[in-house]
């Protein structure tokens, strides 16, 4: 590269990013080893025991828990729908990628939440965790995907830590934007009868916030979906390769079929999650 | 027991506070300070006392400060400079866990739109300062319970704020204050959210509730009727600061200035004074005198008519020179020509309730104590006088102070 026109050289950026990625490599393994493991026993787990039901069982009780939280008809809908993934043999993907979602989205909340906590707390979390948080959900997913190989290798770990990275925003922002748009008065009145800020958070701002939280976290589940397809190309098993080798053979039909599933089980979430913060 | 004592306390809203609270020691007005250094003074030096039960109203238009001012005493707001003392303590000098402690168990606040908790239930709102303290839970339900069976809300302990009126919300808002059993309440616009029959109603109730109470109160309101109805003292606010304190009296009749003279000024004066205002001593006569003493007695102090008590001191009803003159010559006890069928009031009944009982007799009107005790009577002449503005008519404190 010709810098020679310029007044000044061109900065090593590059380097830095590599040199600052092999530092992490080389003293953080053991961590990164340890999340690695983690990460993959829960999944693997998670997927064990969901393929101990036959499927004719899990859509059922889907169905069930579709009717609960919402209506009879978004019941039948998840009767249908998953009904047809597995006539369209996708089955054993379905359940890798529930997997994927639900350990992302747990992981995401189990982070995120008390970070959007603190944020609320103090301004000055909120000035540092707001650009994080930008830089987290503009950054092409592509870019952080080959540090995540690097750290965690192939397979379900770096499309879950990719997923997480990528979904986990909205829940840390709608948790933050819940507890600040409590109203000030409720706040006063907690403060004037003597609560600690702890008292203050559990009985007053989580509770009020509670709707604007669950809202974040079905933004999250839905933005760890739209992950799934970028996920495989690290290796993570799921819906996600069916349509990543469909793109790759030119496939129409198979990738069709694979997108479709990815919609339902969207679809699904979305409703069964909105159904429940309404109750 | 304690009062509360504030000694030049002063909120400025900026970033380098210290340079304007100088400013203000240097006597510079708010405006003044605003365009020096673009900082607000939201209260200035303002200092007063706060007596054991006293009901004392903060009153002052909007931007006046007050709100600021009650925010400072529990430090929901953070005072520039100055002190609060309760008792012996000083407020602004106490360190987190005091305040808390003080805010638990001393000062509970009573909120404009009533700042309920919408996700709990009443009986649980009315727990509320209780549970931060980590009472048990029987113990903190039957607090609750006594306190919202006081405002009169025994039977809505399982509803959600939101299925109450505007009124019944800012009742058990006052039931959660109560129910810690503090020493001082502070209402900040307690009923200024709520329409004007609803607010006579709570301010009425309030002052029921008061008798059996007995807490300190302090009461936000830019409502001047609301300040002179409830109020044991005022304090008018302006501009940050306090520009007068004192009774409903002396505001409406003796104003620091012209500004607390036009905020008065059309204050429909009937409905602030009382009869205990505007009395005089009574000529009165035990029962069992005799007609001629009882004439005597009217000639020496020159009135026309004379009132006829037992030996308790209870009015039975008044003789008039006539009657008793007729008594004297027919060898009549007082008792049988005494007029017993005559209209009272009491000595907090407002002038613009008496004018009925007054036009109903053309004897002066007696004023009696819960007992039936003669206290005083009421002239049409001192009415009128008062009515007119003129103080030389009033007795000083509105009670059984008597000037004959």
């Amino acid at each position: 590269m010709d810098n020679s026109g310029q007044l000044f050289p061109k900065l090593p950026l590059a380097e830095w990013i590599e040199a600052f990625v092999d530092f992490l490599t080389t003293y953080f393994s053991a961590l990164f080893d340890t999340v690695s493991t983690v990460i993959e026993f829960v999944t693997e787990n998670f997927v064990l025991l969901m393929e101990l039901a036959p499927p004719i069982v899990l859509i059922i009780l889907i169905a069930l828990l579709a009717w609960w939280a919402v209506n009879w008809k978004l019941g039948l809908f998840a009767l249908i729908g998953l009904g047809l993934i597995n006539n369209l043999g996708y089955w054993p993907e379905l359940v890798e990628t529930i997997s994927l979602v639900v350990i992302s989205v747990l992981i995401s909340m189990i982070i995120g939440i008390p970070i959007g906590i603190w944020m609320s707390q103090k301004g000055s979390v909120q000035a540092i965790i707001t650009p994080i948080l930008d830089f987290m959900q503009t950054m092409p997913a592509f870019v952080y995907l080959i540090p995540a190989v690097v750290f965690f290798s192939l397979g379900m770990v770096p499309g879950v830590v990719a997923t997480i990275i990528f979904s986990m925003p909205p829940t840390v922002r709608l948790t933050n934007l819940g507890i600040r748009q409590v109203d000030q008065e409720l706040i006063e009145a907690s403060n004037a009868f003597g609560s600690s800020t702890g008292q203050r958070l559990t009985k007053v701002q989580i509770p009020l916030a509670m709707s604007t939280i669950m809202a974040g976290i079905n933004q999250t589940i839905m933005l760890s979906l739209s992950m799934v397809v970028i996920a495989s190309m690290v290796g993570a098993p799921g819906l996600g390769t069916v349509v990543y080798r469909a793109v790759t053979q030119v496939a129409i039909g198979p990738g069709f079929e694979g997108g479709l599933s990815l919609v339902i089980l969207a679809m699904l979430l979305d409703r069964i999650t909105q159904g429940a913060n309404k109750n | 027991m304690s009062t509360i004592k504030v000694d030049k306390l002063t909120k400025i809203f900026g970033r380098r506070p210290k340079q304007a609270v100088k400013y203000l020691e240097e006597n510079k007005s708010k405006d003044e300070i605003l365009e020096l250094t673009g900082m607000t003074v939201g209260v200035n030096q303002a200092s007063f006392e706060v007596q054991d039960g006293e009901v004392f109203v903060i009153m002052g238009l909007s931007g006046s400060g007050k709100s600021t001012l009650v925010r400072m005493l529990n430090r929901l707001i953070e005072p520039t400079s100055g002190d609060v003392w309760l008792g012996d303590e000083n407020i602004t000098e106490m360190n987190k866990e005091q305040l808390r402690d003080m805010r638990r168990k001393k000062m509970s606040m009573v909120f404009q739109n009533f700042a309920l908790l919408p996700h709990k239930t009443i009986q649980k709102n009315a727990e509320y300062g209780l549970e931060i303290q980590g009472i048990d839970k029987e113990e903190r339900a039957k607090k609750a319970s006594e306190a919202l069976e006081l405002v009169g809300l025994g039977g809505y302990m399982d509803k959600y704020p939101s299925e109450l009126s505007g009124g019944m919300q800012q009742r058990v808002g006052l039931a959660r204050a109560l129910a810690n059993d503090p020493e001082i309440l502070l209402m900040d616009e307690a009923f200024s959210a709520l329409d004007p029959l609803i607010r006579k109603d709570m301010q009425d109730e309030l002052m029921d509730l008061q008798q059996s109470v007995h807490k300190t109160i302090i009461f936000i309101t830019h409502d001047l009727n609301e300040a002179l109805r409830i109020g044991d003292r005022i304090a008018l606010m302006k501009d940050g600061s306090i520009v007068q304190v004192g009774t409903a009296e002396e505001i409406l009749m003796e104003p620091a200035n012209d500004y607390v003279e036009r905020f008065v000024e059309d204050v429909d004066l009937a409905k602030v004074l009382t009869a205990g205002h505007v009395m005089k001593r009574a000529e009165s006569i035990s029962v069992d005198r005799g007609a001629n003493v009882a004439l005597r007695l009217m000639k020496d102090s020159g009135v026309s008519t004379i009132y006829v008590v037992d030996k308790k001191k209870k009015l039975l009803g008044y003789v008039t020179a006539d009657e008793a003159a007729k008594a004297a010559k027919e060898d009549k006890g007082l008792s049988e020509v005494l007029i017993s069928d005559i209209p009272t009031v009491q000595t907090d009944t407002l002038l613009a309730d008496a004018f009925e009982p007054m036009a109903d007799d053309k004897a002066p009107l007696s004023v009696v104590d819960e007992d039936g005790r003669l206290v005083g009577i009421v002239v049409r002449g001192s009415v009128i006088g008062a009515l007119a503005g003129n103080d030389d008519v009033l007795n000083g404190n509105g009670g059984v102070g008597i000037n004959g």
